[in-house]
């Protein structure tokens, strides 16, 4: 336990400085904009010079950039992300409201991935060499190939134009009035073709990653030694190989959320999930500055603890991490 | 065996050296078959593939020919993939360099920024700068780099903070080199194989990216994308889904045809093993 | 004394990048039941090659002539339960995130027929009997917490779990220091002893074997090159090379070997 507590807090420091470089890199990034918040909101609404000055004093965008950025740090360390020019309201109370959404998406699609790849991937991995290997390896490859987007939108035409199995988009009916088990069921059947779109992606990741770290296992010594003992093959297979092989993938894990998160940007606007993604796009759309940089934010620090989550996760996984070398 | 012959003799290298030949066929045959804008209307819209053959894949919902429209997005993706690949190479190669040669707080300094890159995701950092900039091909590449030069940065320091130590670096120390000239002269050189490894997955990477942005309108209004005609077709998707179908379907092959190669040129270039 | 083994014009070749390497050479010799049996040879000799084969744990691409014959015995011997093997290098013999205990355990629980907390148990005992210190929390610990030497206790403690009738040390004590290595030849001749089972002793160090080994085998370059009993071979040499690793040995432990010759067997 003391081994993950010092880790943490390791980590911990050397994230508060990665944040702050990613809220004063991406504050630059936005500086960059032609026009602000403030055009974009008057191309849309209308009004006149008196208008645009008025407003851009009320939320602040006549004062000079570092100003501005020495004013957002102060107002981030009370967690308060400024005010949404779109939706009018508290950028914090946005984010928080379809944060939800992502992460049950997020999270549903890397149960899967994880899940399923790493088993199909044992079951090629345990046979190197044989059809079903070679089948699962050109296959995965070729999934990996194609992009969520697209993914989505033939699953779509498949499963919800023809078949009718699943609806089309959102995250649950809209105005059904269901509750519990029965709303539970709803947003189930909502998010079947969105998770499996991001998740058969990054599924021939991990397929491919337990493969790949299995062929390399059955070359070690301790295989050859396990053989020796007249093992049955299942258990050298799942106890020996398997659990040797699992620890990178985990670490991918944390690898892999970052690249996740982006993947749901396009997954959420294919499938209408009122997600951060789906904000994110909108928050383009809109030229909504501020709640672009809450976005970016709020994924940096969302990447980060998964990282640590994993991280420690890895530690119980693995009795080498931490441990001072072999005692006498 | 010299390494060609190796190379052929891999089934994925030809797969993949195939199916790449085909896209750089596309791609620079394009105007030569479909001179004229490919944005123009060619015949009636909507029309399904294999009815006329002056229009062999149909066209689209304004009448524009979808092959040609298919032909003219091999350029783009290409131009991007590879362009993209290469800058964030670059770019990687010497942040990943300068950091692990120079050590201490510049490399401290270095790493927490490539953590910050590698932090915030990359698609997101992408839509942000391509919204702010502006789209066109050139913020499309530089949005790509940024969030794909953080793997070679980290591959490129691995490799120098263990060259360095060797006695090739010693020795140019002694005769009075500059760091900087050590740095890029000798050790980078040497470091880069495992960067270079790194070129296919990020080519497909950087094509599936501008995919993904062109898609949601952020490519290149000037430039016809498979991206851009994936979206065109999601409006019409019940009536006619070919039209997403299609340029998805050329996606998948030339995303797939450089894993392929790719894998195909490791496998060329790594020491055999023995199959136990 | 009856045969253990019988093996006839045993050939082994190794298929490499297209490439066939012959590891072993129209090899032939018996062993007996209970005895303990060296095989010496530098490296390339074979001898590993003859270890494995006899094991039965030859990778898939290898071609095998001549034969093998177990006799007094109707079915091929299993790996675990009929035979020990205990390898070289302990530090990759041990899977790295498997408790220690957990992988004698397993041994017992596949051929044995016992539950897992009477695998556990009979695992306590066996570590007990390779002499590691604190059992109880050496069964819970894992192989990066323990020295070299510990871990070819576990090793051997693994090999013998199912009561095995022959146990096969290949290089057993070559990545050990040389004082462990001496303990763990001790062990051995001391296990080897308490169970009846017969020895096979593969090493490139013709002095140690003869500490252990009533009968020495010599290989050379995949060949059979000199068998006899271990006084006969130290004491007067008939080959040429046989003479050649003695000598390399030969100086200050000498007189000790000379006699400690002349007292085994």
């Amino acid at each position: 336990m003391t081994r993950a507590l010092l880790l943490l807090h390791h980590r911990l420091i050397g994230s508060v400085f990665v944040l702050l470089i990613v809220v004063i890199g991406t504050f630059l990034l936005l500086e960059a904009a032609p026009g602000d918040a403030v055009d974009a909101y008057i191309a849309s609404t209308g009004g006149d010079a008196g208008m645009i000055e008025l407003l851009r004093h009320r939320w602040g965008l006549d004062q000079t950039a570092l100003t501005r950025l020495a004013n957002y740090l102060w107002a981030l360390l009370h967690l308060d992300l400024g005010q949404s020019v779109t939706f009018s309201r508290p950028i914090r109370d946005v984010i928080l409201e379809r944060l939800p959404n992502t992460l049950l998406l997020m999270g549903s699609a890397t149960a899967l991935s994880f899940g399923l790849g790493s088993a199909l991937g044992i079951y090629a991995g345990a046979r190197p060499g044989s059809f079903r290997d070679r089948f699962l390896s050109i296959g995965s490859l070729t999934l990996y190939a194609v992009p969520g987007f697209w993914l989505g939108l033939v699953l779509i035409i498949i499963f919800a134009v023809d078949l009718r199995w699943f609806p089309i988009g959102g995250i649950e009916s809209i105005a059904s009035g269901k509750t519990g088990l029965g709303r539970a069921a709803d947003i189930a059947r909502h998010l079947v073709l969105p998770v499996s779109a991001l998740g058969f992606i990054y599924l021939a990741l991990y397929l491919r990653m337990m493969r790949a770290g299995m062929a390399e296992v059955w070359r070690q010594d301790f295989v050859l030694a396990a053989r020796a003992k007249g093992l049955s093959r299942r258990r050298i297979v799942l106890a020996h190989v398997a659990r040797n092989a699992l620890l990178p993938l985990v670490t991918m894990l944390g690898l892999q959320s970052a690249q996740m998160l982006g993947g749901s940007v396009v997954i959420e606007s294919v499938f209408s999930v009122p997600g951060l993604g789906r904000l994110a796009q909108e928050a383009v759309a809109a030229r909504d500055t501020p709640l672009l940089l809450g976005i970016i934010l709020v994924s940096a620090v969302l990447v980060i603890v998964i990282n640590l989550l994993v991280d420690i996760a890895y530690a119980f996984l693995d009795p080498r991490v931490g441990a001072s070398e072999a005692g006498v | 065996m010299s390494p060609l012959r190796r190379f052929l003799r891999t089934p994925e290298a030809i797969a993949g050296a195939i199916i790449l030949v085909a896209l750089f066929a596309m791609a620079l045959a394009a105007p030569l078959f479909f001179p004229g804008d490919p944005q123009a209307i060619a015949g009636a819209a909507l029309l399904p593939p294999f009815q006329d053959w002056s229009l062999p894949l149909g066209t689209d919902r304004l009448g524009r020919d979808v092959l040609a429209e298919l032909f003219h997005g091999a350029r783009t993706s290409l131009a991007v993939g590879l362009a993209a690949a290469a800058a964030a190479l670059v770019v990687g190669a010497i942040v990943g360099t300068l950091a692990g040669f120079a050590g201490g707080l510049v490399d401290e300094v270095l790493m927490r920024v490539t953590d910050a890159f590698q932090t915030v995701p990359g698609f997101l950092l992408a839509l942000a700068f391509v919204s702010v900039v502006g789209p066109s091909l050139g913020v499309v590449i530089a949005a790509i780099v940024l969030g794909a030069w953080t793997g070679p940065a980290r591959v490129a320091r691995a490799e120098v903070l263990s060259i360095r130590e060797r006695d090739f670096v010693a020795g140019a120390r002694v005769i009075g080199m500059h760091p900087l000239e050590i740095a890029f002269r000798e050790v980078l050189p040497n470091a880069l194989p495992p960067v270079l490894a790194l070129s296919s997955v990020i080519v497909a990477a950087a094509i599936l990216t501008e995919a993904a942005l062109s898609f949601l309108g952020l490519g290149d209004p000037n430039r016809v994308t498979w991206g851009g005609m994936i979206a065109e077709g999601r409006a019409v998707l019940r009536t006619a889904p070919f039209l997403s179908i299609i340029p998805g379907v050329a996606l998948v092959l030339t995303v797939l045809g450089v894993y392929l190669a790719g894998e195909g040129v490791v496998e060329t270039t790594a020491v055999r093993r023995n199959l136990s | 004394m009856t045969a253990l083994l019988s093996i006839r014009d045993l050939t082994v070749t190794y298929r490499r990048d297209g490439s066939e390497v012959a590891a072993l050479k129209h090899v032939s010799l018996d062993v007996a039941a209970g005895e303990r049996f060296a095989i010496i040879g530098e490296s390339g000799s074979g001898k590993s090659t003859l270890a494995l084969a006899i094991a039965g744990l030859l990778p898939q691409s290898t071609r095998i002539g001549g034969r093998i014959d177990w006799l007094g015995r109707d079915h091929a011997p299993l790996g675990g339960r009929d035979i020990g093997f205990v390898f070289q290098d302990p530090s990759a013999s041990l899977d790295p995130v498997m408790a220690i205990g957990e992988q004698i355990a397993e041994v017992a629980h596949t051929h044995l027929g016992l539950t897992w907390s009477q695998s556990y148990a009979k695992a306590k005992s066996l570590l007990e009997r390779v002499r590691l210190p604190e059992p109880d929390a050496a069964l819970r610990a894992y192989p990066h917490q323990l020295s070299g030497g510990q871990k070819q206790r576990v090793a051997i403690a693994a090999a013998i779990a199912a009561g095995p009738k022959l146990l096969i040390a290949d290089e057993a004590t070559s990545a050990l220091d040389t004082i462990v290595q001496a303990e763990i030849v001790a062990l051995i001749r001391h296990l080897v002893a308490e169970d009846g089972m017969t020895l096979l002793f593969v090493s490139h160090d013709i002095a140690l074997a003869a500490e252990l080994a009533e009968r020495i085998a010599v290989f050379r370059h995949g060949q059979l090159v000199e068998l006899g009993a271990t006084a006969q071979i130290i004491a007067s040499p008939g080959d040429a090379y046989t003479r050649a690793l003695l000598d390399a040995h030969l100086g200050l432990d000498a007189e000790p070997l000379l006699q400690q010759a002349g007292a085994s067997g």
